[in-house]
């Protein structure tokens, strides 16, 4: 075979990686050869890096030639950049939002006419983890509860709560000792969330903390929430906490959503200038991915979902997000 | 003790006296779908394996079918029928205890698919490191603070105060351009002259003034010494400074930006 012999000859020759020249009909693939294919190959690699290396000084000389007339850097594609663009896009002006935000279920919030009051609860038998997870989230997030869960069904739990005026209800759902799911439930027949939690940490595994956290109600930062979905999602957060956040505290809960995964995290700041902010984290994180939301209160079989994310359709693109 | 793993054993251990295959004469208790049976096995039959295990279906009343049993295997060995009520037994308390437990709520498992799992949390680091949380928290409380969201909590007096330092700076060096260049454009800048001068010290004397005061006016301050600072900085705006520059003083260029509202309601 003209390949074969082609390829055990050069390799015989010294090794003049410089002027290699593949035959045009070559390609390393075909030889049969583990060993030889393999060598073959690993020159071939060299010599692309070597391209590579020279177009890159090239580029370089040119742009320092120019110097000042030089084109400007081209831009690095990140997958911010590249992102599909969503038809779902909200518009800070769009009429049709406002006009849906002044009448959904978040309304009364924030007109002012509810006081946020929270429900943490968890799965049955919750483990130590967990419980002292919900302890923190309850520091986290004024005026919020915790009650455990003796195997009580959550659709007798819910009338019950809204009869005791609770605004929101978590649900932390746990598997083999760590919590990995959160359930927000908006109460008076609000929207319900179903999240899958990850990265949990602590107040103890957070590196460098600060003390815990006070009781001032802390600012709300919601970053990134672009869609209609993540429009909504974003008031149902920022509806957990109280309109009027207390600035002595120093506090700041943040959400911020990348690429559909949305970060928690509760700091304290300082301004320690007029251009520079210091930030310390309290407090546990965590991150949420959604996983459905539904329009009416949790109910698992009967309920309305308003969005569920299913996998075959919409996890095949790498640059389509949905919140 | 071993167990056997014949579907037809009594007891679950493997012993000559509980063997369905080394008994001759055999009966089991055996549920399906929730109804249990009694099977019996005698020798006559041990020629027909089709017809072998005789059934017998069992009333679902406890000690009706206790009674059932008995009547049935009347006169086998004591082992067998105590054996077989045992079993009975235990089977209707496994019974009773599914139909308790569906009426809670059951835990669903749902299996983790490994490769998607790998996948999520990859995503994940990624999108974390992509966030910069820190310098996007940051970034945002910079700005609420630049937008007063914080009110008269944070004063930064210093910076309001080194701002108009600048301002001073270049409103003197205009001065004296401006003089240099009255000097040659006589003519023209007759009425302009007139208008200028009472923009120059008006707004001059008012600067001087809030600079002067303090604490109340700093916002302000504040906003109006950012608005020049931000004027000045702007890149987009030299051009057209620059041209202008030759026709008309320095002075008037800073505060067109500024004022130029007011020379219009004065003149209308």
């Amino acid at each position: 075979m003209a390949e074969h012999g082609g390829g055990s000859a050069e390799r015989g020759g010294p090794p003049a990686e410089q002027r290699v020249l593949f035959p045009p009909t070559f390609s390393v693939s075909e030889i049969k050869n583990k060993q030889r294919r393999h060598f073959m190959f690993l020159r071939w690699k060299q010599q692309q890096r070597k391209e590579k290396l020279a177009a890159k000084k090239k580029r370089r000389k040119e742009r320092e030639a120019l110097g000042d007339k030089a084109p400007p850097k081209p831009i690095p594609k990140t997958i911010e950049n590249q992102r599909v663009y969503d038809e779902t896009t909200v518009d800070p002006n769009d009429e049709e939002v406002a006009f849906d935000e002044a009448t959904d279920e978040f309304a009364p919030y924030f007109n002012r006419q509810t006081v946020p009051k929270i429900l943490i609860t968890t799965s049955d038998r919750p483990r130590g983890r967990t419980v002292r997870f919900c302890e923190q989230l309850a520091t986290v997030i004024p005026n919020s509860h915790v009650y455990y869960r003796r195997g009580l069904a959550l659709k007798r739990i819910i009338p019950q709560c809204i009869a005791r005026d609770f605004t929101d209800l978590i649900v932390i759902n746990e598997d083999r000792k760590i919590p990995n799911g959160l359930v927000l439930s908006h109460l008076p027949d609000g929207p319900t969330a179903h999240f899958r939690m990850s990265s949990v940490r602590l107040r103890k595994e957070i590196k460098r903390k600060g003390k815990e956290p006070t009781e001032h109600v802390p600012e709300v930062i919601l970053n990134n929430f672009t869609t209609r979905l993540g429009h909504s999602l974003g008031r149902m957060f920022a509806s957990l906490f109280p309109h009027d956040p207390q600035f002595i505290g120093r506090q700041v809960a943040t959400f911020h959503n990348q690429r559909d995964y949305i970060f928690f995290r509760f700091h304290r700041y300082i301004f320690k200038s007029e251009k520079k902010v210091g930030i310390q984290e309290l407090g546990p994180r965590f991150t949420l991915k959604l996983r459905s939301l539904q329009k009416g209160t949790f109910d698992s079989k009967f309920g309305e979902y308003e969005w569920i994310h299913k996998r075959r359709e919409m996890d095949t693109s790498r640059r389509k997000f949905h919140l | 003790q071993n167990f056997c793993r014949n579907e037809y054993n009594l007891t679950g251990l493997c012993n000559r006296s509980s063997c369905p295959l080394a008994n001759s004469q055999y009966a089991t208790i055996r549920e399906e779908k929730g109804r249990c049976y009694l099977y019996m096995k005698t020798i006559e039959r041990a020629a027909f394996p089709r017809r072998l295990w005789e059934r017998v279906l069992l009333n679902k009343n406890y000690e009706k079918a206790l009674e059932q049993i008995d009547e049935n295997l009347i006169y086998w060995p004591r082992f067998i029928r105590h054996k077989c009520k045992q079993r009975f037994t235990k089977i209707t308390q496994y019974l009773i205890r599914i139909r308790k437990l569906t009426l809670k709520r059951q835990r669903k498992l749902v299996p983790l698919r490994r490769k998607i799992e790998r996948r999520e949390k990859r995503r994940e680091e990624k999108a974390l490191i992509a966030a910069q949380l820190d310098n996007a928290i940051e970034k945002e409380l910079l700005e609420r603070l630049k937008q007063d969201t914080y009110g008269d909590i944070y004063n930064f007096p210093i910076h309001a105060f080194d701002k108009a330092l600048q301002q001073q700076g270049a409103e003197s060096e205009s001065e004296s351009e401006a003089e240099q260049e009255e000097e040659e454009e006589d003519e023209d800048v007759g009425t302009r002259e007139f208008v200028e001068a009472e923009e120059s010290e008006l707004s001059d004397f008012e600067d001087m003034d809030k600079l002067e005061t303090s604490s109340e006016e700093e916002q302000e301050e504040e906003e109006e010494v950012e608005k020049k600072a931000s004027h000045s900085k702007s890149k987009g705006k030299t051009p057209l400074k620059g041209p202008a520059r030759r026709k008309r003083p320095y002075i008037e260029i800073e505060y067109e930006e500024e004022t130029e509202p007011t020379t219009k309601t004065k003149a209308a």
